[in-house]
């Protein structure tokens, strides 16, 4: 509690409730224990609230502290590490932290940019995007050798940022009908999926399938 | 110097990317190897040392090796904590790796595509790479010396590439990026930057670089370019 009467109430996340960027922001809030205002976007008609804080890209989340906003979700996650200090989500070697910082915008780039597409690619694409994932998958699950969490013994920053994974794909694979998470192939990513599941606050924040499914057909 | 401490750096001598973690190093005045890679020829150090990417730079330090330049340069800033390149403030710290992140996408990414392309996607870039550059200057306004504040920082090494190589591409890509007249601010702080003791003697020279890029915009604007962005 002292530690959110020193740095403020005011926490706003400016987000969608389908975007994983804005979950895993809001994962790392409730983690940490700081109380904060969702604002819903309607992305197709943004806000002048979305337009003020975020100028330069008009994309969220945004985090707004003190009045004063914060965008792209690594970086937030970053801040909140910074201003509250309890429960640290990066590790805090200097070496972990460059391989954390290392591997979250690839993994981003490869598996979260990548599977997004698949529901709406072309036949060409699809192969490509569906090689691509599996690449992905394949590195993360070379990660989790000896490990029980990407962060090790505990939920760390990799696997708040590889959370979505855990509820997205399963999404995609419905609405696609291809298959990412392969037991047989990758069984200790299998197994991370399968904990986090049932880890009680994450549990709280887990998303509707259902209604993440209808969002994507509804695109396609 | 105890073994424990070696720092190495593998790089490539026109990469603006390893130039960044040089001048990091230096302002923090740690020793380190320079190892020259031949990109076109990796040797099978750097392909053990950076497997994922297999590119320069890698910064070998107590013998674990890190890539990508904006994660070594927060390394460096971690593990030797004199003349700090990031902001304390977290919120400061938050806006300088935004605008980091910003300007490698749109100015640097911008300014290469043009560079390596020709006619409509040209003029795209390079209207991209301006835009973006006029953000820059809005936030140079006002500066009395560099994006760090009195001392070169983290988003000054970011952006440090542009007051050397921007030109260069700009002569080798017959096209202006930046008009001087209508970016004061950028090119004040480039004329400061240049002058800065530790960037000075660092860069590479520019008649070579001239013949480099001359090649390769050649050989890219043959084919579509994925990964290699030197």
């Amino acid at each position: 509690m002292d530690q959110m009467a020193e740095h403020g109430q005011e926490v706003k996340l400016v987000g969608a409730w389908h975007s994983p960027y804005v979950h895993r922001v809001a994962w790392v809030l409730k983690l940490k224990g700081i109380a904060y205002e969702f604002v819903e976007e309607n992305l197709n008609k943004k806000s002048s609230l979305l337009l003020s804080c975020n100028p330069v890209y008009k994309k969220i989340p945004v985090l707004v502290h003190h009045g004063k906003p914060i965008v792209e979700s690594l970086f937030i996650i970053e801040y909140i590490d910074e201003t509250w200090k309890d429960n640290p989500i990066l590790p805090t070697d200097p070496y972990e932290k460059a391989m954390a910082r290392f591997w979250a915008p690839l993994i981003d780039e490869m598996l979260l940019e990548g599977s997004r597409k698949v529901p709406y690619a072309e036949e060409e694409q699809l192969e490509k995007q569906i090689q691509q994932v599996s690449e992905a998958m394949e590195v993360l699950e070379g990660m989790l050798k000896g490990k029980k969490f990407f962060g090790g013994e505990k939920i760390g920053f990799l696997d708040i940022t590889f959370r979505w994974m855990t509820i997205w794909l399963g999404a995609i694979e419905e609405v696609a009908g291809v298959k990412f998470f392969n037991s047989g192939k990758y069984p200790l990513l299998e197994d991370w999926k399968n904990k986090f599941i049932g880890f009680h606050v994450v549990k709280d924040n887990l998303y509707p399938m259902e209604k993440l499914v209808r969002f994507f057909k509804k695109y396609r | 110097m105890a073994a424990k401490e070696e720092v190495k750096l593998l790089g490539f001598w026109v990469s603006p990317f390893v130039l960044r973690v040089e001048w990091a190093l230096k302002i923090k005045g740690v020793k380190y190897e320079y190892i020259e890679e031949d990109i076109f020829n990796k040797s099978t150090l750097l392909t053990e040392l950076n497997p994922v990417h297999k590119k320069v730079p890698v910064l070998v330090h107590d013998g674990k090796a890190i890539g990508e330049s904006f994660v070594i340069l927060e390394y460096v800033d971690e593990t030797w904590k004199q003349n700090p390149l990031l902001p304390q403030d977290p919120y400061q710290r938050a806006m300088a790796r935004f605008w980091a992140k910003f300007a490698e996408e749109k100015i640097f990414e911008g300014a290469w595509t043009a560079l390596c392309s020709q006619g409509e996607q040209k003029q795209k870039a390079l209207q991209q790479t301006r835009e973006a550059m006029e953000k820059i200057e809005e936030q140079l306004q006002g500066k009395q010396q560099f994006f760090g504040g009195e001392s070169i920082g983290y988003l000054d090494i970011i952006l440090g590439w542009i007051s050397h190589y921007l030109t260069v591409w700009e002569e080798v890509g017959s096209m202006e990026i930046i008009d001087p007249a209508k970016f004061p601010a950028t090119m004040a702080w480039i004329n400061r930057f240049l002058k800065h003791p530790v960037i000075q003697g660092t860069l590479p020279p520019r008649e070579k670089m001239l013949v480099y890029f001359h090649q390769r915009s050649k050989e890219l604007g043959s084919t579509s370019h994925g990964w290699l962005r030197v």
